[in-house]
This record gives C-alpha cells, sequence and structure tokens, in this order.
C-alpha cells in the first residue's frame, strides 16, 4: 500500500464514521445492569420509561445487556463513539466505569441511576427509597397479625439498607412495638440471582411468625414474593409494581419511578433542554412510592390507605423526615 | 416458639437446600469414579433447569419439565462424552466449554422464546412439583417430638427431594454389591486392567455419563420447577461448583457425600437464621460475620478434619488402548 491510497483509506475511515455519527445523533442509548433487561424490577422500568419515549415521539433508542462485569466500560465507550446521546445506565454499579469514560467524550450526554458521577455531561438521578419504603411499612405493619413482618435485602449493602431503614420506620410509626426481621440472601451481587436461596431466606421468616415480607433483592425478588404467596402470606415488591404477580398476595410495591427518570432524560436531550448534575426524586416529586391497583384492592383497607395518603402528604410538606440511612450509615430504628 | 421447633424448622431448610447439591454430588461421583471429571456439573445443572422450566412453561406439565431437564442433561453429556471419551479431548475444557455454552444458551433462547430476557413465565400449580404430604403427617403433628420431626421434616418435600434421598443408598449398593459398580470403579482407577479383561472402557464411561445426566438433570429440575418457579439467568449460581467441592469432601462416597451436602446446607439455613438474632453476653453480631461462618467452618474442618482426598487415579485421563 503506497503512501497516497494510505491516508485516502484513513480519510475515508473518518468520513464514514463522520456518517454514522451524524445518523444515530441525538438517539438514546440505554445499557441494562446485571439483572437484565426484564427483572420485572429495575432494569424493566428503565425499559418501559424508554419504550414509551419511542412510542409518543416516534424516535428510536438503542439497548443493550451486558452479561459482565468486565463489559460495562466498553458498552459505554461502543455507544457514545457511535454518537448516541443521552447513554443512560441504570444502577450503582456503573458509577466507576461512568467515572472512568465520561470524560473521553465531552459532548455526548450521559445519565447514571442511583448513584452520582460528578462531571460536567452526567446527571445523576438518586431516589429517596426511604420514603417509599416508609409508606409500605405502613402498610406491612398495618397488615400483619402476627407483628412480625420481614425484609430481604439481596446483601448487606447501603443502598438497599435505605429500603429497609426506610421501611422499618414506617412500619414503628404505626406500630411502635413490631419486630422487623431483616435476613440478606447472600454476601455479594450473585445474590440479585439467586431466586432459589431468596425462597428460602423467605421461608426462613415466615417460620418465625412474619407475615409480610418486603423483598430489595431485584431478580431474586422472584422467589421472595413466590415464598410468601406458596404460604399464603404477604410479600410486598419493589422498584416496579409487583402486584399482578401473585394477585392476593403481593400487598403493595415500593414504586421506584425509574421509567419516569429515563423518559425524562431522553426528553430532555430531544428537546435540548438536558441538563447535568444531581435530580433527587422522592414523594414529592412522584419519583417514589406505594403501588395501588386492581391486583392489591382486596387486601388494603380504607383506613390503610389513609394512613399512606395522610403520611405521603407529610412527607411530601416535610412534616415527617424520613432518615436517610446513606447519610451517616445508622438506622435509627 | 420452643428450641426443639426452631431446630425442625432449621433442619427442614437445611434438607431443601441440600437437594440440588446432593444430586449434583452424586451425579458427580459417577462420572468421576468411572474416570471423567466433570466441571460440566454447574453447566448441566444451568441448562436443565432452563430445560425443564421452558418445557414446564409450555406444556403445563411438571413431569413433562422433568423430562426436558433429564434430557438437556444428557445432550450436554454426550457433548462431554464425545469430547473427552472418543476425541480424548481435555475433560476440564470440555467441562468449563458447556459451562459457558449453558449460561449463554438458557439466556439467548430464554430471551429468544418467551421474550423476558431470559426468564421463563412464572410456573404455578401442575407446572410445579408441589409438597407430598406423607400418610398420617397431619394426624401424627400434634404429638409431641416424633410429630413435629414427621410432620415438618420429613414429610411435605416434593418428589424429587425424595428421588435425592433414595439416590444416595442406591448409588452407595451399585457401587459397592453390585459387578457394574466393581467395574465402574475400576474404569476410574485402571482402566487397562478392565480392557485387557475385554470389558469396553468407552461404554462404561459412557454409562456412567448417562447416570449422571439423569442426576444433575433431577437437580436441574428441582432448582427450576420445585424449590423456584421459573427459570433465571445464572440461577445454579454455583451449586456445581459446591457439589463438586462436596464431592472432594466425601472422598468420592456416596454416603460422606449426603453427609457433606447437608452439612453445607445446613450452614446456610443456619446463617439464614442467625442474621440480626441477639446473643447472650455477645448481643447483635455483625452480619459479615454470620455470613462468613459457612466458609470458615468448610476450612476448618476440609483443613483439620478431613484429612487426604485421593481422587480415583485414572480421573481426567483420556483412555488410550494403544500408543
Amino acid at each position: 500500500m503506497t503512501f497516497s491510497t494510505f491516508t485516502k483509506a484513513i480519510a475515508g475511515g473518518v468520513a464514514l464514521s463522520a456518517i454514522l455519527t451524524g445518523a444515530a445523533l441525538a438517539d438514546p442509548a440505554l445499557i441494562y445492569d446485571g439483572g437484565g433487561k426484564f427483572d420485572k424490577s429495575f432494569n424493566e422500568s428503565a425499559y418501559t420509561g424508554a419504550e414509551k419515549y419511542k412510542a409518543e415521539t416516534g424516535g428510536s433508542y438503542s439497548d443493550l445487556e451486558i452479561t459482565g462485569d468486565a463489559q460495562r466500560e466498553q458498552a459505554i465507550r461502543q455507544f457514545a463513539t457511535k454518537g448516541f446521546s443521552p447513554i443512560l445506565v441504570p444502577g450503582f454499579s456503573w458509577a466507576t466505569a461512568l467515572q472512568t469514560v465520561a470524560p473521553e467524550f465531552p459532548d455526548t450526554n450521559f445519565v447514571i441511576i442511583d448513584s452520582v458521577v460528578d462531571l460536567p455531561n452526567v446527571r445523576s438521578v438518586v431516589f429517596k427509597e426511604q420514603e417509599g419504603s416508609y409508606l409500605v411499612g405502613i402498610l406491612a405493619a398495618m397488615k400483619s397479625e402476627t407483628g412480625k413482618i420481614g425484609v430481604v435485602p439481596a446483601f448487606n449493602f447501603e443502598l438497599l439498607e435505605k429500603f429497609a431503614c426506610g421501611y422499618k420506620e414506617g412500619a414503628k410509626s404505626v406500630n411502635p412495638d413490631i419486630e422487623v426481621l431483616e435476613t440478606y440472601v447472600g454476601a455479594g451481587f450473585e445474590a440479585f440471582n439467586d431466586p432459589a436461596k431468596a425462597a428460602e431466606v423467605t421461608r426462613s421468616q415466615l417460620d418465625q411468625g412474619v407475615d409480610v415480607v418486603f423483598q430489595v433483592a431485584g431478580g431474586a425478588g422472584a422467589g421472595v414474593l413466590q415464598a410468601a404467596a406458596d404460604a399464603g402470606k404477604f410479600g410486598i415488591g419493589v422498584d416496579s409494581n409487583q402486584n399482578y404477580l401473585h394477585p392476593g398476595n403481593v400487598l403493595t410495591s415500593m414504586l421506584k419511578r425509574v421509567d419516569v427518570a429515563t423518559y425524562n432524560a431522553f426528553m430532555d436531550e430531544k428537546n435540548g433542554t438536558f441538563t447535568p448534575g444531581v435530580v433527587t426524586l422522592g414523594l414529592a416529586e412522584a419519583g417514589v412510592g406505594a403501588a395501588f391497583d386492581e391486583f392489591n384492592a382486596d387486601l388494603i383497607t380504607p383506613e390503610m390507605k389513609a394512613a399512606v395518603e395522610d403520611a405521603s402528604a407529610k412527607i411530601a410538606s416535610g412534616e415527617i423526615v424520613v432518615h436517610d440511612f446513606m447519610s451517616d450509615k445508622a438506622c435509627p430504628v | 416458639m420452643g428450641y426443639y421447633t426452631d431446630l425442625i424448622l432449621i433442619l427442614d431448610s437445611t434438607v431443601r437446600l441440600a437437594i440440588p447439591l446432593i444430586l449434583a454430588c452424586l451425579a458427580g461421583l459417577y462420572s468421576e469414579r468411572a474416570g471423567i471429571v466433570d466441571i460440566g456439573l454447574e453447566g448441566k445443572l444451568l441448562g436443565s433447569a432452563f430445560g425443564a422450566a421452558a418445557t414446564a412453561a409450555v406444556t403445563g406439565s411438571a413431569w413433562m419439565g422433568l423430562f426436558a431437564g433429564v434430557g438437556v442433561a444428557l445432550g450436554m453429556s454426550a457433548i462431554h462424552g464425545i469430547a473427552s471419551i472418543n476425541l480424548k479431548g481435555n475433560q476440564t475444557i470440555s467441562g468449563v466449554a458447556l459451562n459457558f455454552l449453558a449460561a449463554g444458551l438458557t439466556t439467548f433462547l430464554g430471551q429468544s422464546w418467551f421474550h423476558r430476557g431470559g426468564f421463563t413465565p412464572q410456573l404455578s400449580g401442575d407446572q410445579r412439583f408441589g409438597p407430598i404430604t406423607l400418610p398420617f403427617a397431619p394426624e401424627l403433628a400434634n404429638v409431641p417430638v416424633i410429630g413435629g420431626l414427621y410432620s415438618e421434616l420429613i414429610s411435605g418435600h416434593n418428589i424429587l427431594a425424595y428421588v435425592a434421598f433414595i439416590a444416595v443408598p442406591v448409588t452407595a449398593w451399585v457401587l459397592f454389591s453390585t459387578r457394574f459398580g466393581l467395574r465402574l470403579r475400576a474404569v476410574g482407577e485402571n482402566p487397562k486392567a478392565l480392557d485387557t479383561a475385554g470389558i469396553s472402557v468407552t461404554l462404561l464411561r459412557y454409562q456412567a455419563l448417562i447416570i449422571t445426566a439423569v442426576l444433575v438433570g433431577i437437580g436441574g429440575t428441582y432448582l427450576s420447577i420445585a424449590q423456584s418457579a421459573g427459570f433465571n439467568n445464572n440461577m445454579s449460581a454455583g451449586r456445581g461448583y459446591i457439589a463438586l467441592a462436596a464431592l472432594i469432601f466425601a472422598k468420592w462416597k456416596p454416603w460422606p457425600a449426603l453427609a457433606t451436602c447437608l452439612l453445607f446446607g445446613f450452614l446456610d439455613a443456619l446463617q439464614f437464621r442467625l442474621q440480626g438474632v441477639q446473643f447472650p453476653y455477645i448481643g447483635e453480631v455483625p452480619v459479615q460475620a454470620i455470613q462468613v461462618l459457612p466458609y470458615l467452618l468448610t476450612i476448618i474442618l476440609l483443613a483439620g478434619f478431613i484429612g487426604r482426598a485421593v481422587a480415583p487415579k485414572a480421573s481426567g485421563i483420556p483412555y488410550t488402548k494403544e500408543r
């Protein structure tokens, strides 16, 4: 190859990639976290938001499921190179990878959910999970006949403790004597994928007299809800509305509107109003909440609903401040 | 609730946690005794869990699920057999390949068939193996001591769990009291001697692999349609590897294998129960300390009490008739 053909080839390549970049510009991308696209939970919620964007705008987006931690940086870089923006990554596990890659693409917008990455082209969306968990805690305590309720986080991790702590606080606000058992499925991220063990942990709680169990275990949570339903007791879903999974045995679900966060980010980019920085979604912003629908209508008494509405109003107005576990790494109740 | 009831409930949980381990461990025992290392147990568990859940979801029958689960394991064993018996390939590599194949293929097929990101639909009713109440269990439930033991611990498991427990004495009998068992042990120790006696090493090793597949297939089926209600990505979660460790622990013997798997199950069940418990004098122990217990005890037992574990001599070595 002579020098001139070589340079032509390079020039051609550059031109081609420029065209590709142009074509894909402003199309958003979504890269799911370990639990997978249809985890009936966190990732699926992001997918729902993206689908809503697609349906409403007629635009398109690209998405990808990773199969291992090693792919994180590579996946973000690939989408960024192809010109997608914003690139949304749901889940705290993405923080390190994004911290590394985002500065390499200053003209691309990134969104991370559940973690804060302080860079000029990154929007970090965090939720006040403790507020939504407080509400389902109230429901659990009012539903329980044994005076014992449970929470099953995937493993001992700050973010999951934030849910558990809010839940405990909510439960104790209506019944100070209630006993809340907390049992972890495993000791690391693999616990999110082990529904069999999650079911066993739940049975262990049920055996001890628990009659309402709140799952904070992503994909493994299906095992928690299954075990509760098998025993004729109540489970509480998380992130997405999971009431439909076992109608009559899922008391409610702690909604975390990842779909809203995803939809908003995509729309902002489309409208040219994308802003970096930290966005916090709580009850006041309708970013979290307890799910009420036809599947749990028979389980919720008017008093329970009234108690939740009352607490919601007080939290939104700031009259009740639910403790954030992340602030001091401790739970007061 | 009294300590006795607590103990029964923990043991009950132990049994449920140990079932897939027992089945996978016995499966590994047959193949390793015949001289074939089966790292692929993990993948077979996963593959058969998927096959069982997918078939049960489509046909609505748990039994069809079981057939499919065992079928998948047989297919995977056939690949392992061709690679390591006929082609004399490296057994560890073939096994690892099976693990990767299972992890990728289950997710891929699950996604293209059910469009739920690798999950199969939630199963219910006849699509799962439900608990079996043994005769007189409800009547005996209130009898002190024995009642709880019988109605909680012995009764109320599903059919696959009972199969796992029956498989242990059957394995012990086959291995140590039958001609087939003698040959199986011989082929793992000294295949040359067997070959000289006019017995086909290839045939014996395939027979062992078939038994392995049936057992691990039942184990995978238990995981997805008895213990859980559906398949999800990587749901075997390392149980195949733990079973292999248990096999070494048990020195390739069936009864010790049962004991080891029950021990692993018990430590897990105990660990769940001890989380967040207030101990007398000590108070609440940090959860990390509780969670490390099973691993810690395993190391202590392995280092201190088990002694040297010697694998079947010809294990992992493909048999070549002439050089």
